[in-house]
C-alpha cells in the first residue's frame, strides 16, 4: 500500500512534536525512519496508526485520503503498528491477545484461531506455543505475536517502532527476514529506528527527523556519516578508549557461587584491576546480573567471596557484609531498569540530589541541594528541570541523572545496559563520561546485550552463557563474531 | 445433627448467599474493565432500602427490583463519571459514596422502617427438585436465587467464551492495547461499571425483598465490604467470586446453628464471627506461604495450580486511561 503522510502537526503542550512533516512510502518498500530520540518519529507513526490524533495534516492511502482519527479506523484501513513497549496482554495467553480485538461472532472459534495462527507463524519460521502466557514470551516472542496478529487483521502497511531493542541476535535476523518477505509481498514496512546499522542493513530507502522536522529522505546505500550529520546536525565520532589498566586490584573474586533459585552461577576467580573495563556478554539472564548483583552487595553469595580495594588495608573480604559496607567501599551500580530499580518515579532530580547528600540533619537544605541539582543539570546535561520528576525524563536523561547521582570518587561502577534505549548522542556521552572515571582510576564492569559495545569499550570481555562463565579474554584477541558464538556456549 | 438437617443448613446457606452472589459477580463485571466501585456498602444499601420502596408502594416485587437496579446503576455512574471521564481517584469517590449512600438509605428509608411488604414468592422446580441431595439443596428456592445460578454460568460463558468477554478483560488488563486493537475503552468502561452496578443494586433489593425482607436501619450492614473482599478471594472470576459467597453463607449457617446450642456467649459474637473468618481465609488463600507450599508440589503440578490459585488484579485496576 501506497502510504503518504501531508504536511502532518502535532504539538503537546509547548513542545512541537510534529511540525509540518511530509513522508512517502511506496508499496514493497520498507522505509526507514531514523532520528534521535525525541525527534518526532513515535508521534509521527503513531498519528498514522490512530493512535493519537494530529493537529492538521492529511493522511492519503493509496492516493486517497483516509480518515484515520482511530486505531480501529487505521486498522479498517490496512495500517497496523507495532509499539516500542509491547501493547498486549501479558496475564492471557498466545491464543487470547491473538483473537483480542478481532472482529467476529459472539463466541470465539478456538480451533480456527489456533489453527490460522499456526498457520501464519510457520510461514515466517516463528516458534510461538498458542497455550504459552504472554509474561513468559521474551520481547522478541511478543513482537513476533504481534506482527501475526497484525497481518491476520489483513494489514498492508507495518510500523514497527524500535523493533530491535531488547530483542537477540537470531531474533532480529528473523524480525529483519519476516520484513523482507512482506515487502516482497507488496506490503509497506515503516521502519523506526534510531539505529543506523539496523536501518542501513534492511531499509530501501530512509527519512531522517530532528526535532519534529524531516531533515532529508536519502536511498540505501548511503554513507553513514551524512545519516549522521542529518540526525544530528553535525558530525559524531565514538570515543576511543586509551589504555587505563593499572597494576592495583580493585575487585577480586573468589570461588564465587550464586544462586536465584533458578540458575547457578560460578566463577573461580577474577581480578579487576585500577582503571580496567571488563564487559559481560551474553544472552540476556544468563548470569550477568546476578554477578553484578553480588558485586554490589545486593545479593549474598551462595559461597566464596568479593574482595574490594578499601582504604588503607588493600583487599578486604566483603562476605556477610552489608550492602553499606559496599558503598563505603567505592561500589557505584546503575540497574538496567532505570525507573524501576534506579532512580524513583515520583521524585524530582532535586529529591533524588537531596537524598543522596549524607543526612547531616533531620531538615532538607533546600538552596544548596537546588543548586547542587542545577549543577548536575548542567555539567551532565540532562534535559530537565530541578523541578522534574524522574519518570517525565527521557531514558537518555534518565542515564544521565544515574550518572549524575554517582558519588565523584569511586573504585567500581557496575552498569547493566549502559546505553539501552539511547540515541548515538547520548550514548557517546555517556561512555565519554564512563571513559574519564577510567582515566581517574575507576574500574567498570558493565553488561551489554550490544556486541559491538562490548568489543569497542572493554578491555577484557567474560561470556555468560546459561549460567556458564567463560575465562575473562582480551579484546585484542576478539571478534564481534566469534563473541556471538561464545554466547552461544562454545566454550 | 443428622443427614437431613446438614441439607437443610447447606440449602439455607446457598439461598442466603444469593445477595452476595450477585454483588460479588457485579463488581468483578466492574473491576475486570479497570473501573474499582467501591461504593459497594453504600450502593447495596441505598438499593436494598429504595428497593423495597419501590415494591411496597407498587405492591410488586419485579418493579423493586428495577428500582434497585436502577439505583445502582446511578451510583456507579457516579463512580464511571469521576474515575473514567474526570479521571479522578477511584478510591475516594467510591469510599465517599459509600459512607453517603449508607447514611442517605437511614434518612430517606425512615418512613418505611420494619413495615411488611411484599417478598419474592417461593418457587420449587418441578422435577429438578425431586432429585436427591441436589433437589433439596438447590432446586427448592425462588426464581431470585435460580437467576443467580445463570448470572454464574452466563458471565463466565461471557468472561472466557465470547469475543466481547475477551475485550472486557483486555480494557481492564491494558487499555492502551485495547485501544491499539479499536475498542472504545472509555464506552466500554461505563457500560461495564453500570452493569455492575445494577447488579449490586439487584444484591441489595435480593436482600429487602427476599433473604432479610423488609428494611430497617442499617438493614445490611457489612454486606459491601465483604462483597468486595470476595472479589479479591474470587480472584477476578466470577464463579470463584460465587463460591466465596457461598463460603461465606455456610459461615453465616454454621454461626447461627452454633449461636442456638451454646448459650453464654453474647449473640454479636456469632454474627461478626464470619466476617473475621472469611478475612482469615481471604489471608490464608492469598499469602506468600501458599507459594512456599506450592513449591513442594511436583512440577507437573505446580504450573497449573500456581495457575488456578494465582490470580493478579487487572493491571490497569483503577487506573484512569489516558488517551494521547
Amino acid at each position: 500500500m501506497n502510504v503518504q503522510l501531508q504536511h502532518i502537526y502535532k504539538n503537546f503542550g509547548a513542545v512541537q512534536a510534529n511540525d509540518d512533516v511530509s513522508l512517502s512510502v511506496e508499496s514493497g518498500a520498507i522505509h526507514g525512519l531514523l532520528g534521535e530520540n525525541g525527534a518526532g518519529k513515535s508521534t509521527l507513526v503513531k498519528i498514522l496508526s490512530g493512535f493519537i490524533t494530529r493537529d492538521r495534516g492529511e493522511i492519503l492511502l493509496n492516493g486517497q485520503p483516509a480518515g484515520i482519527k482511530t486505531p480501529a479506523d487505521a486498522i479498517r484501513a490496512g495500517v497496523g503498528m507495532l509499539h516500542q513497549d509491547p501493547l498486549d496482554f501479558p496475564p492471557m495467553t498466545v491464543l487470547d491477545n491473538f483473537v483480542s480485538g478481532r472482529p467476529g461472532g459472539l463466541f470465539i472459534n478456538q480451533r480456527a484461531a489456533s489453527h490460522e495462527f499456526k498457520a501464519l507463524t510457520s510461514q515466517f519460521n516463528f516458534e510461538l506455543d498458542v497455550d504459552e502466557q504472554v509474561s513468559n514470551l521474551t520481547v522478541g516472542e511478543r513482537q513476533q505475536l504481534e506482527i501475526v496478529r497484525l497481518l491476520a487483521l489483513g494489514v498492508q502497511t507495518l510500523i514497527l517502532d524500535e523493533p530491535t531493542t531488547g530483542i537477540s541476535a537470531s531474533q532480529k535476523s528473523a524480525l529483519f527476514a519476516a520484513l523482507k518477505k512482506l515487502a516482497a509481498q507488496g506490503k509497506s514496512v515503516i521502519f523506526v529506528s534510531h539505529k543506523l546499522d539496523d536501518v542501513a542493513e534492511l531499509c530501501h530507502a530512509v527519512t531522517v527527523m530532528r526535532a519534529g522536522h524531516v531533515v532529508g529522505t536519502a536511498t540505501i546505500p548511503c554513507p553513514s556519516a551524512r545519516l549522521v550529520s542529518m540526525m544530528f546536525g553535525r558530525e559524531l565520532a565514538a570515543p576511543s578508549k586509551p589504555q587505563t589498566c593499572r597494576d592495583d586490584v580493585v575487585l577480586q573474586v573468589q570461588h564465587l557461587a550464586l544462586s536465584d533459585g533458578r540458575m547457578d552461577v560460578r566463577i573461580d576467580r577474577l581480578d579487576v584491576h585500577c582503571g580496567e573495563v571488563i564487559g559481560l556478554a551474553g544472552l540476556e539472564g544468563s548470569g550477568q546480573r546476578l554477578f553484578l548483583l553480588a558485586c554490589a552487595g545486593i545479593l549474598r553469595p551462595a559461597a566464596g567471596d568479593v574482595r574490594l580495594h578499601a582504604a588503607r588495608n588493600g583487599l578486604s573480604s566483603m562476605a556477610g557484609k552489608p550492602y553499606h559496607d559496599f558503598l563505603k567501599a567505592g561500589v557505584g551500580y546503575l540497574p538496567a531498569d532505570r525507573l524501576r530499580e534506579g532512580l524513583i518515579w515520583g521524585l524530582t532530580i532535586q529529591d533524588h540530589v537531596a537524598l543522596r547528600t549524607p543526612a547531616s540533619s533531620a531538615f532538607i537544605d533546600r538552596d544548596s541541594t537546588r543548586q547542587n541539582a542545577e549543577l548536575a543539570i548542567q555539567t551532565f546535561n540532562i534535559r530537565g528541570r530541578t523541578d522534574t520528576r524522574a519518570g517525565q525524563l527521557s531514558g537518555g536523561n534518565q542515564q544521565r541523572t544515574q550518572l549524575a547521582l554517582l558519588p565523584p570518587a569511586l573504585n567500581l561502577v557496575l552498569m547493566e545496559h549502559p546505553t539501552r534505549g539511547l540515541d548515538i548522542e547520548s550514548t557517546i556521552w555517556v561512555w565519554q563520561q564512563l571513559i574519564a572515571r577510567c582515566q581517574a582510576g575507576t574500574a567498570i564492569l558493565f553488561a551489554s546485550s550490544d556486541l559491538d559495545e562490548i568489543v569497542q569499550y572493554s578491555d577484557r570481555v567474560i561470556v555468560f552463557s546459561g549460567g556458564k562463565v567463560s575465562a575473562p579474554i582480551d579484546t585484542t584477541s576478539l571478534s564481534a563474531e566469534t563473541l556471538g558464538e561464545m554466547i552461544g556456549g562454545k566454550f | 445433627m443428622d443427614f437431613n438437617q446438614l441439607i437443610v443448613i447447606l440449602a439455607t446457606a446457598i439461598a442466603t448467599a444469593t445477595p452476595l452472589v450477585f454483588a460479588s459477580i457485579g463488581e468483578t463485571i466492574t473491576e475486570r474493565a479497570g473501573v474499582i466501585n467501591l461504593s459497594a456498602e453504600g450502593t447495596i444499601l441505598l438499593s436494598a432500602m429504595t428497593g423495597f420502596a419501590a415494591a411496597y408502594a407498587t405492591n410488586n416485587v419485579l418493579a423493586g427490583f428495577l428500582a434497585a437496579a436502577i439505583v445502582g446503576a446511578l451510583i456507579a455512574l457516579i463512580v464511571a463519571v469521576g474515575a473514567i471521564t474526570l479521571k479522578q481517584s477511584q478510591i475516594a469517590i467510591g469510599f465517599v459514596l459509600a459512607m453517603l449512600c449508607g447514611d442517605l438509605s437511614s434518612f430517606l428509608g425512615n418512613p418505611i422502617v420494619l413495615v411488611p411488604g411484599p417478598t419474592v414468592p417461593s418457587l420449587r422446580i418441578p422435577i429438578l427438585q425431586d432429585i436427591p441431595v441436589l433437589g433439596p439443596l438447590l432446586f427448592q428456592s425462588d426464581a431470585l436465587v435460580y437467576a443467580s445460578y445463570l448470572l454464574m454460568a452466563l458471565t463466565w460463558v461471557y468472561f472466557y467464551r465470547t469475543r466481547n468477554g475477551l475485550l472486557l478483560r483486555s480494557i481492564g488488563e491494558q487499555p492502551a492495547a485495547a485501544f491499539a486493537r479499536g475498542s472504545n475503552v472509555v464506552r466500554m468502561r461505563y457500560f461495564y461499571a453500570l452493569l455492575g452496578g445494577a447488579l449490586m443494586g439487584i444484591a441489595g433489593a435480593a436482600f429487602s425483598l427476599d433473604f432479610k425482607a423488609g428494611w430497617s436501619h442499617r438493614h445490611t450492614a457489612g454486606y459491601g465490604w465483604i462483597a468486595l473482599a470476595i472479589v479479591i478471594f474470587g480472584g477476578w472470576n466470577p464463579l470463584r467470586a460465587a463460591l466465596g459467597s457461598y463460603l461465606f453463607g455456610i459461615l453465616q449457617s454454621l454461626a447461627s446453628v452454633a449461636q442456638s446450642s451454646i448459650q453464654n456467649v453474647p449473640t454479636q459474637v456469632f454474627s461478626v464471627a464470619p466476617f473475621v473468618l472469611m478475612i482469615l481465609v481471604l489471608v490464608l488463600t492469598s499469602g506468600e506461604w501458599l507459594d512456599r507450599l506450592l513449591a513442594y508440589l511436583p512440577a507437573a503440578w505446580r504450573r497449573p495450580i500456581t495457575r488456578a490459585i494465582h490470580a493478579p488484579p487487572p493491571a490497569a485496576l483503577g487506573k484512569a486511561f489516558e488517551q494521547d
